[in-house]
């Protein structure tokens, strides 16, 4: 430390001041902005229609009493909850089980698996969902959808979270597995010299030490889960089981882009920004003190 | 810190790294169950992509009355991919060149602040140093891609939306990964280097540029390909920048297309196509670079 002061240097502000400055003007500003339109409102001018110079007035709460007292937009929620409640279990729980695979002893072609599961994150989510688009589209389908309806009111739930979760197992097995790497051998090796079986090492042993890193994985699906919007933007144009207002952020899209309430758009913006944030942060708190918990 | 990259055959090295028992890993019997699992997974992963690529061969009237698996070969491939490329006079091309300048324009000047800011918090103590590493840790958790509008609402307020800036800007700063630029130069840029450095005479500049930035290589490379998908694959942040079709990306072209093509069953050949011509250079580059692609370090900060 005292080595580091010896020499007055402003390099680290200089380095620094790109990114701060970036920050200041993509993300703090833009928030702060939106807080503040979420707060006002359009009122109509002169003229025949009240088209004429409409000004903006101060709106109080109105935007965030319309947004909160609306039902479509808690069922907007609803329906990506139920898609998050689908997807993040099946991505961890899955990319966790082929992690451990291929950590497995003397499993076989597993250079041709870890790729072939990695393949999908290479392609972005709307292509992605068109391609799965194609796939459950009855006229297409290779997969049955004449016979299975992947757009009903079900099984649309399902469909979504699966072109989710295909995008994103392969980097979170990655993640995993390379961490499962990182572990001490020599304990896998004691425990096998104490006679567990390998389920039983995987088990016992390896999960509870990949806690940190599956807490890890699990609040960024979270976050990606909160934010979805791509795969059912995508998935609409093809089928009428999604609306323009199926998930918050085609909502939000349609009330600042389609009804051009700009005001009412910034007010549902800034709730669901504050809501995935604490969402986020509550569920970041529980599993770790979960994986503390499964450490011991 | 454990070399661990997503292509070297780290399985070899595992039989060596520790005291290997009489019967080594890799040798004895199959063990089945993780194979025939992985297998599983493997054919879930890859048969969409199959698929589309044995779409692509059919012509309209095939794709309907064909079987889905059983490629054609009565030239549909390069009758689709002429149509693609001369859709909208060639549309689709300048589509595929944009993709490109958002995804690496972005994603190295990304890496550029990234790695400055990273570098910065991790060797420096300074006025607020400790505040501002606080602030971008909290910073992970914000919804990016939520911010789109709110980024939206601004920049069409003061007029700058329909540009290239438009789209690359607002994505340069990944709190995440500063963070792991910061956790990364403080492990690999050793204190006694530096010092022995600045014993010699090398200014602080000279020091970050000549040692800092080339220790931090790894961490580099992957802030950059952790940055490029990351663009490559946004759709929300151009779909509210951008109204004119010549400044849009693959994903947004792609999604363009669908949109006018929509009822029409007639126009999906041109899209299944697209969907395969996009898939391919990506898929391409990342088998070429996973060796250089360090995802362990994306979890190595929860190590501590």
């Amino acid at each position: 430390m005292k080595a580091r002061r010896r020499r007055l240097t402003l390099l680290p502000q200089v380095l620094l001041l790109p990114a701060v400055v970036l920050f200041l003007l993509f993300t703090v500003a833009p928030g702060g902005y939106a807080i503040y339109l979420s707060f006002m409102k359009q009122k109509a001018g002169g003229g025949l229609f009240g088209t004429d110079n409409p000004t903006t007035v101060f709106a109080g709460l109105e935007n965030y009493r319309a947004a909160f007292g609306d039902a479509e937009f808690w069922h907007s929620i609803g329906r990506m909850l139920l898609v998050a409640v689908i997807g993040v279990p099946a991505t961890i729980g899955f990319s966790t089980l082929f992690a451990l695979c291929l950590d497995a002893k003397r499993a076989r072609l597993v250079g041709f698996s870890r790729l072939a599961i990695f393949l999908p994150y290479a392609v972005p989510g709307v292509v992605a969902t068109l391609l799965w688009g194609f796939m459950y589209l009855p006229a297409t389908s290779p997969i049955g959808g004449n016979v299975v309806n992947y757009f009903g009111s079900h099984t649309v739930f399902f469909a979504v979270a699966n072109v989710a979760v295909w995008g994103v197992l392969g980097f979170n097995m990655v993640v995993i597995y390379t961490s499962l790497r990182g572990l001490p051998r020599e304990l896998f090796q004691a425990a096998e010299l104490d006679g567990a079986s390998e389920l039983q090492i995987a088990l016992r042993i390896k999960l509870p030490l990949l806690a940190p890193t599956l807490t890890l994985v699990t609040v960024f699906s979270l976050i990606g889960a909160l934010q979805l919007f791509n795969e059912p933007t995508t998935l609409k144009p093809v089928t009428n089981a999604i609306s323009s207002t199926w998930v918050p952020l085609m909502r939000v899209y349609t009330d600042a882009f389609v009804d051009n309430d700009i005001y009412r758009g910034a007010a549902a913006s800034f709730l669901l920004i504050v809501l995935t944030v604490t969402a986020t942060v509550a569920a970041n708190m529980m599993l770790r003190l979960l994986a503390r918990r499964s450490e011991r | 810190m454990t070399a661990a990259t997503t292509g070297t055959p780290t399985r070899a090295r595992a039989g060596t790294a520790g005291a290997a028992g009489p019967a080594g890993p890799g040798k004895g019997r199959t063990n089945w169950i993780p194979t025939v699992i992985l297998l599983v997974g493997a054919v879930y992963c890859v048969l969409p992509v199959v698929w589309i690529v044995i779409a692509s061969t059919k012509t309209n009237s095939e794709l309907f009355s064909t079987a889905p698996f059983a490629p054609a070969f009565h030239g549909g491939f390069f009758s689709n991919l002429r149509a693609l490329f001369a859709y909208d006079h060639g549309i689709f091309a300048r589509w595929a060149v944009n993709s490109v300048i958002y995804a690496v324009g972005g994603a190295t000047l990304s890496t550029i602040v990234c790695g400055c800011a990273g570098y910065a918090l991790g060797k420096y103590r300074f006025l607020g140093s400790v505040w501002l590493f606080r602030i971008i840790v909290a910073a992970v958790l914000l919804p990016q891609i939520m911010l789109a509008i709110p980024q939206f609402l601004l920049l069409a307020k003061l007029g700058l939306t329909n540009n290239y800036a438009a789209v690359i800007l607002p994505q340069l700063v990944s709190p995440f990964a500063i963070y792991l630029c910061k956790i990364y130069a403080e492990s690999s840029v050793s204190d006694e280097m530096l010092e022995a450095a600045r014993v010699d005479g090398a200014s602080e500049w000279r020091m970050f540029y000549a040692i800092g930035s080339r220790l931090m290589m790894p961490a580099l490379v992957t802030v950059f390909l952790l940055q490029f998908i990351g663009i490559w694959n946004n759709f929300l942040l151009p779909f509210v920048m951008l109204n004119r079709d010549r400044l849009f990306p693959l994903t947004e072209g792609l999604y363009g297309l669908l949109i006018i093509t929509g009822g029409q069953a007639a126009q999906y050949t041109i899209v299944i196509v697209g969907v395969l011509v996009s898939i391919v250079p990506l898929a391409a580059v990342f088998l070429l670079l996973q060796r250089y692609w360090r995802v362990d370090l994306v979890s190595g900060g929860v190590k501590a």
